[in-house]
């Protein structure tokens, strides 16, 4: 029962996924061809509501529901593993169309297929596990 | 309301949602980040043998439940919210798509996703399945190369101004555009 909260939020979370079209291949492409504003628009938005809402947190020192003191964990510094990653994710974001999340929400909206490219997302995770050691960070 | 919400969003009202969904996950003590699933899950499958995977993964079930939560969203808005319609994307777009062989959203079955790509026939082709692979192992290599995919990075890190989180945007970017500009022509 403890988790049916997250259960109602990824339902919520899917459904705008599918209604904001932010899961669709041709709205990923047409974002990389700059040819609409819509996804910028959805993305800046998010970002400014989100920059808006974590100051607030921040200010008002808010505690969540099981009233400990929300904290915000700082990313580590670097530049490789952010630059490298973040391209190599780019490269497949714009070839299958679809980041995680939107690739299981394609598969509830009944895009079985979709189910190749996450499968083989959680296989890119696991070489990435192995070969972690070996890469500049 | 109802007739506002089977429409597509407009993009204002869709990033808001995204900044509930965020801040609801952070209100229950927790933080939106999508692909940590997929190292839930290669932790599950692979019972620790690898040190990246060598973690408390139970801890992490909430998130794993919110993926859960979104195969369920995308089959009630398909079923429920669904007005037939196929994604409007700009006449620009259209022309592009269509010069490297893809017919407009409405030639697509689902209208989100194309047929070229996605359809069975392609699929089940040599072809077809590298395409997909290939973009699932670029995309679950990548994320976890940078801590973190659109929701971790873009969304999440963007909202508390972490300078690695818009390093990874740029990247996001960098690769979209190699991608889209670069190597789609020789790919399609």
């Amino acid at each position: 029962m403890r988790f049916i909260k997250y259960l109602l939020v990824g339902i919520f979370f899917g459904i705008l996924m599918a209604k904001s079209e932010a899961f669709s291949w041709y709205r990923i492409q047409e974002m990389f061809r700059f040819q609409s504003f819509h996804m910028y628009g959805i993305i800046g938005t998010a970002v400014v509501l989100g920059v808006i809402g974590t100051l607030i947190i921040k200010k008002f020192k808010i505690n969540d529901t099981d009233g400990e003191k929300i904290t915000f964990n700082p990313k580590e510094k670097g530049f490789y593993r952010y630059f490298l990653g973040g391209s190599i994710f780019g490269l497949g974001w714009a070839l299958g169309g679809a980041c995680p999340g939107p690739m299981v929400v394609s598969v509830g909206y009944g895009v079985l297929s979709m189910l190749v490219v996450f499968f083989f997302s959680i296989v890119g995770t696991y070489l990435y596990g192995e070969v972690r050691d070996r890469l500049p960070h | 309301m109802w007739e506002f919400l089977i429409n597509p969003w407009p993009w204002w009202f869709s990033g808001a949602a995204i900044s509930v969904t965020m801040f609801a996950l952070i209100l229950f003590g927790r933080s939106f980040g999508f692909s940590s699933n997929l190292r839930t899950i290669c932790a599950i499958a692979s019972r620790r043998k690898v040190k990246f995977f060598d973690f408390d993964w139970k801890k992490e079930t909430w998130n794993l439940v919110f993926l859960v939560g979104a195969v369920i969203g995308g089959y009630i808005a398909n079923t429920y919210m669904n007005q037939g319609e196929a994604v409007q994307i700009s006449q620009a777009t259209i022309q592009d798509l269509a010069a490297l062989g893809f017919g407009d959203p409405s030639t697509s079955a689902s209208g989100v996703q194309p047929d070229e790509l996605f359809a069975w026939e392609h699929v089940l082709t040599l072809r077809g399945f590298l395409i997909l692979a290939v973009a699932g192992l670029l995309v679950g290599f990548g994320t976890r190369y940078a801590g973190g995919c659109t929701s971790g990075h873009a969304i999440s890190g963007l909202s508390d101004l972490q300078i690695p989180s818009l390093i990874a945007v740029i990247g996001f970017f960098t690769g979209g555009l190699i991608m889209t500009h670069l190597l789609y022509p020789l790919i399609f």
